[in-house]
């Protein structure tokens, strides 16, 4: 083989093994922070990890916000109109949360079943829309659009 | 009657791109100077027709004309003019009419700015164009036509989304745009190239300062895409890894790793082949960014399965483009000649470890970005991927592109001894380390993470001083910097030069504010005093107060620092009157060292509100960054030796352009 090539073939040899390595490490990283999503039945049926956090999404249950007496507590629940899970979260909720409104909370299950949040997330608009709760909230978006521009985009 | 004569313009302008992509091509080809002669005109006449049709839909904006059911959506009367005028690109179908414009203006530019270049690559080059335009009119008018009506008229329209009633937004996707639409003038330069089967350094010569450009625009859309998600959204946040960002953040490092392979191929005539697949690459991360954030495929799968016509013909036009140029170069990559070789210690191995890097970045992201779909098509689950991911992932490469960044300045072409390398990095190696140990030890921050912050900077900030003592070893004083740069090819380094101190600049920024924030989440009543740092902030009740089309409750708060006041900030919780939807107005203190960030949560009874305090260090350099990159690479776009045959032409075939010329100097 011609030396220069051979040189050359040895540098990018180097460089390949050096990004695979990084590229190694990056893949066996993006498997631990993989976070996956539950609806209220899957973890009404102990499908979800309890040692792990996870995403658990649904529509904030009418009448369910309670507020305690610190002020920035806030506990309700989420169903996907068959089962239901109480939610705990400290902070200060996102402007688009409200009853009836589809949210996606990260976070894990504590003893009580209670799934305690460190992060809510509510639709900001259909390019924020989390994909999980599309489907449920679909519905629930159509109604919410519809009477004010008299029709639908879905054809 | 207007938006029919809208639709009309653009069906003429499909008509005349149909044109442009096939006789300029075909003359080149067989020789036929009429046809190749077509290019210029024909791309004039699409642009005129198209900016008739965005006209047209402006006009409707403006008039409240809801017959349209575009406008009927999104616009109100009671916006301000502005946003009536945003709201033409606010969604769907007027974001992409916007799309179309702006591509026939860059191909309006390539037409009139290349007048020094060969006759036969103009033409295919704006073929090239045409038919990419082809794929968008079509789109337009056969999926997403803005210019639907409908009947019955509704009396009042639905409203622009509140967030996006803001300048910051009005701004953002037409730099954005500018940006991705303009990495399809690479594609064309080097679609054209490789159907002439002619790549040389002449070509990446015409190609570059086109990729600079679109590649700043690129920079400034995302950099005030950030800008505007801090103060608008509400809690601070400056980049969040959402989909949607992603999908303008892939493209950017591609055409990065780009204009630093077109610089290789101009100057060495090396990395051809390479140069033209990330040509290929960065425009087909723009389409997949462009589509992936307008089908809606990435908010939800089910909306992609709602427009099946949509998606399809996404998909369909992704394959057509990615497809058809990856059969191109491979039917001609074979005769590409091999540039110049160079050594394994030289400027051009280290730019390729710093296009591998890159490339290896985008792929990450491309990975983190299109997992979800995959995971969910596969039926594997539904997943996300955390922003810790992300965050890691940079904080693993960032410091390896840093430190070839630094190197590869001092570095020669060609080959480098390696002993002389260490000896003009010695002392910029040395200050780094040190600067990096002052800044991490216990008594000054403690982090280890500035400490590195701060080590890569200065090692960027002294490489480059390093590289300019070398540079004007033989000048002197201000005048000799001064002549430098206008020299031929100066800026290009001075560009360099910039962009690189932003990039500094940036790691300063990122790193800081991640490390050092302060967030409190507080419960306030009025006359409540919270420390926070050295800033005593007072929250002072809230009040109602009216806007243009919103109404508001707005808080004051009277920050102090040593018993002074500093700042009053009137965040606000508006209700937009069309849409009802409540947005959070932050309140802000701008400080080129440091933001004090207030925003309201929510009433709490009894005058008490939820209340967020946020001291943000050295958030303005994140921003200030972007800013002296985008100099930096128009500094580059500008060297005069992009644009000298153009000037001695001008000269030499018509003294009355002599004032032209002496303008295109100064």
């Amino acid at each position: 083989m011609h030396p220069v090539r051979k040189k050359r073939l040895i540098l990018i040899g180097l460089m390949v093994a050096g990004v695979g390595i990084a590229v190694g490490f990056a893949l066996n990283a993006f498997n631990q922070n993989l976070m996956f999503f539950y609806s209220p039945s899957e973890v009404i049926a102990g499908d979800a990890p309890e040692d792990h956090p996870f995403r658990l999404g649904g529509l904030v249950t009418t009448g369910s916000v309670q507020r305690q007496s610190d002020g920035l507590t806030t506990q309700f629940d989420v169903t996907d109109n068959e089962k239901t899970v109480t939610i705990q979260y400290t902070g200060i909720l996102p402007d688009l949360f409200r009853e009836g409104q589809g949210i996606v909370a990260h976070g894990r299950l504590n003893e009580g079943g209670i799934f305690v949040a460190d992060e809510v997330l509510a639709k900001h608009d259909e390019n924020y829309m989390p994909p999980e709760v599309a489907a449920s909230l679909k519905d629930a978006h159509d109604k919410a659009t519809a009477p004010a521009t008299g029709t639908t985009a879905t054809p | 009657m207007i938006p029919e004569l809208g639709n009309f313009a653009l069906i003429l302008a499909l008509c005349l791109a149909i044109i442009q992509a096939i006789f300029p091509l075909v003359g080149s080809l067989n020789r036929t100077p009429d046809w190749v002669a077509l290019a210029r005109p024909v791309a004039w006449g699409q642009f005129v027709f198209v900016s008739l049709s965005f006209g047209a839909l402006t006009h409707a904006f403006l008039v409240n004309d809801f017959s349209v059911l575009y406008v009927a959506q999104h616009g109100n009367t009671e916006l301000p003019i502005i946003y009536k005028i945003s709201a033409v690109w606010g969604a769907h179908e007027g974001s992409l009419l916007l799309w179309v414009l702006i591509l026939s203006g860059w191909t309006v530019a390539v037409a009139s700015l290349t007048r020094n270049l060969p006759e036969e690559v103009v033409a295919r080059v704006l073929s090239v164009m045409g038919m990419v335009s082809i794929g968008f009119l079509s789109f337009l008018l056969f999926t997403s036509n803005p210019f639907e009506r409908l009947f019955p008229v509704p009396v009042q329209g639905g409203d622009l989304n509140p967030l996006l009633q803001d300048f910051g937004l009005a701004v953002h996707p037409p730099m954005l745009y500018m940006g991705y639409v303009g990495m399809s003038v690479a594609f064309s330069f080097a679609i054209a190239a490789l159907i002439g089967g002619k790549l040389d350094s002449a070509w990446a010569r015409w190609s570059r300062p086109w990729t600079l450009v679109a590649w700043v625009f690129l920079t400034i859309g995302i950099t005030l895409g950030s800008w505007w998600a801090y103060y608008e959204l509400g809690w601070g946040g400056w980049w969040f890894w959402d989909p949607v960002e992603n999908a303008s953040f892939m493209p950017w490092l591609a055409g990065t790793a780009l204009i630093h392979s077109l610089a290789v191929t101009e100057k060495r005539g090396a990395f051809k082949r390479w140069t033209v697949l990330l040509a290929l690459l960065a425009f087909s991360l723009s389409l997949l960014g462009t589509f992936l954030v307008r089908s809606g495929v990435l908010t939800s799968v089910h909306s992609f399965a709602a427009d099946p016509a949509r998606g399809l013909f996404i998909l369909i036009f992704l394959l057509f483009v990615i497809g058809g140029s990856l059969f191109l170069y491979a039917l001609r990559a074979p005769s590409i000649s091999r540039g110049g070789g160079f050594a394994n210690l030289s400027r051009e191995s280290l730019l390729m470890g710093n296009n591998l890097l890159l490339l290896v970045i985008t792929a990450l992201v491309l990975l983190g970005t299109l997992a979800p779909l995959l995971y969910d098509a596969f039926q594997w689950g539904k997943i996300s991927v955390g922003f810790p991911w992300f965050t890691s992932m940079f904080v693993m490469f960032t410091p390896l592109l840093i430190l070839l960044m630094g190197a590869a300045p001092l570095t020669r072409w060609k080959q480098q001894d390696p002993a002389a390398l260490l000896r003009s990095l010695r002392l910029a190696l040395g200050v780094s380390i040190a600067a990096g140990i002052v800044v991490a030890l216990p008594i000054s921050s403690g982090s280890m993470s500035a400490g590195l912050a701060v080590a890569l900077s200065v090692w960027l900030l002294t490489t480059l001083l390093t590289s300019l003592q070398q540079r004007l070893k033989h000048k002197s004083g201000i005048g000799g910097l001064l002549a430098d740069i206008a020299s031929r090819g100066g800026r290009s380094y001075y560009g360099m030069w910039v962009a690189h101190i932003g990039i500094a600049v940036f790691v300063i920024g990122v790193t800081f504010v991640t490390q050092f924030d302060i967030e409190k989440d507080a419960r306030m009543s009025p006359g409540q005093e919270i420390q926070l740092n050295d800033y005593l902030f007072r929250f002072d009740g809230v009040a109602d107060h009216k806007g243009p089309n919103y109404n508001a409750q707005r808080g004051t708060v009277r920050v102090f620092r040593e018993g002074k006041e500093i700042a009053v900030l009137h965040p606000e919780k508006r209700t937009y009157l069309v849409q009802s939807k409540p947005m959070t107005e932050a309140g802000i203190d701008a400080g080129f060292m440091r933001d004090i960030y207030v925003s309201l949560g929510e009433s709490l009874g009894n005058g008490d509100w939820a209340v967020r305090l946020y001291y943000k260090p050295f958030v303005r350099w994140i921003w200030l960054g972007g800013i002296l990159i985008s100099i930096g690479g128009l500094l580059a776009a500008s060297d005069p030796r992009y644009r000298m045959r153009v000037l001695a032409r001008l000269r030499g075939s018509r003294p009355a352009a002599d004032n032209l010329a002496a303008e295109g100097q100064a």
